[in-house]
């Protein structure tokens, strides 16, 4: 199944492992550039790179705040994601309550056969 | 002796680019759930859930060992699945090949493994594919059959309107 273009860029954005490292940092509430370096080890022009990516997805938004740039997680972009997970997460739901259903009465059984035996 | 039919709820996350990982904990020992997991009669009861029949359900558990699953979705999809047994420990842990039949190049290393404690137990599934375009093409894969289940429920409403 194709997906929209503009969602393809948001699954795009988080599919690079350093970028989802920004983004659980900034989930944590805003950071500037600088924070972002020193928690990721990595150099500057890295982090601006991604955060670029990030922004033109629309994952993340920046504001100035004097001589810094703040950046702030927007949630509501990671829905389509989000919402792609647990769809699959539902399909593992229903086969996993069946599973329920089959182990009471594998237990009940069980439990049965034991009275029998003693 | 009651207990709860319901553990709880599935938990899925991506941990890397390539890989799937699906925990949920079940109110059973883990002799049950192993038993339920690899018992041919019994993955007939729930694979499937409610999507579908559980057409076939072949397992030959020894390592080397081949599987295949398929069910026949209420809408008349098929969907099959096959592998190999790669680890077995009984009740303990199970490592095998999946491939889907609808993208047969997107083989993935499945391990699943079965943790008890206090009469509980913890199922957790890692799927590891090779490529993302096979990682996400397996999510999906669960998708079709939930459009499915959408365009049915969409239809029902059309044809109580007529």
């Amino acid at each position: 199944m194709a997906r929209a273009p503009t969602t393809t860029d948001a699954f795009n954005a988080v599919a690079e492992p350093r970028r989802r490292d920004i983004l659980n940092l900034l989930a944590d509430g805003e950071r500037p550039v600088n924070d972002l370096v020193v928690e990721l080890g990595l150099a500057q022009p890295q982090v601006s790179k991604h955060l670029r990516v990030l922004r033109e997805v629309g994952l993340v938004e920046v504001r100035e705040e004097g001589r810094q740039r703040l950046y702030r997680l927007q949630g509501r972009q990671l829905k389509p994601i989000h919402d792609w997970v647990k769809r699959f997460e539902r399909s593992w739901n229903e086969r996993f309550e069946a599973m329920d259903e089959l182990l009471e009465e594998l237990k009940r059984k069980e439990h049965r056969d034991d009275g029998n035996g003693e | 002796m009651t207990a709860m039919a319901s553990s709880g709820t599935a938990v899925v996350t991506l941990p890397s680019d390539t890989e799937i990982l699906i925990t949920r904990e079940f109110a059973a020992p883990k002799a049950l759930v192993y038993r339920a997991w690899t018992t041919p009669e019994l993955i007939k009861r729930w694979w499937s859930a409610k999507r579908g029949t559980v057409t076939v359900a072949e397992v030959d558990l020894r390592v080397g060992g081949r599987w295949r699953y398929a069910m026949m979705t209420h809408s008349g999809f098929e969907v099959a699945f096959h592998g190999e047994y790669r680890e077995l420990i009984e009740n303990e842990r199970i490592v095998s090949t999946e491939v889907y039949e609808g993208m047969p190049d997107g083989e993935a290393l499945n391990t699943v493994t079965f943790a008890e404690a206090a009469g509980r137990t913890k199922l957790t599934i890692l799927v590891q594919h090779a490529k993302r375009e096979h990682r996400d093409a397996h999510i999906e894969s669960g998708m079709e059959d939930g459009l499915q289940d959408a365009l049915d429920l969409v239809e029902q409403v059309a044809i109580s309107l007529v």
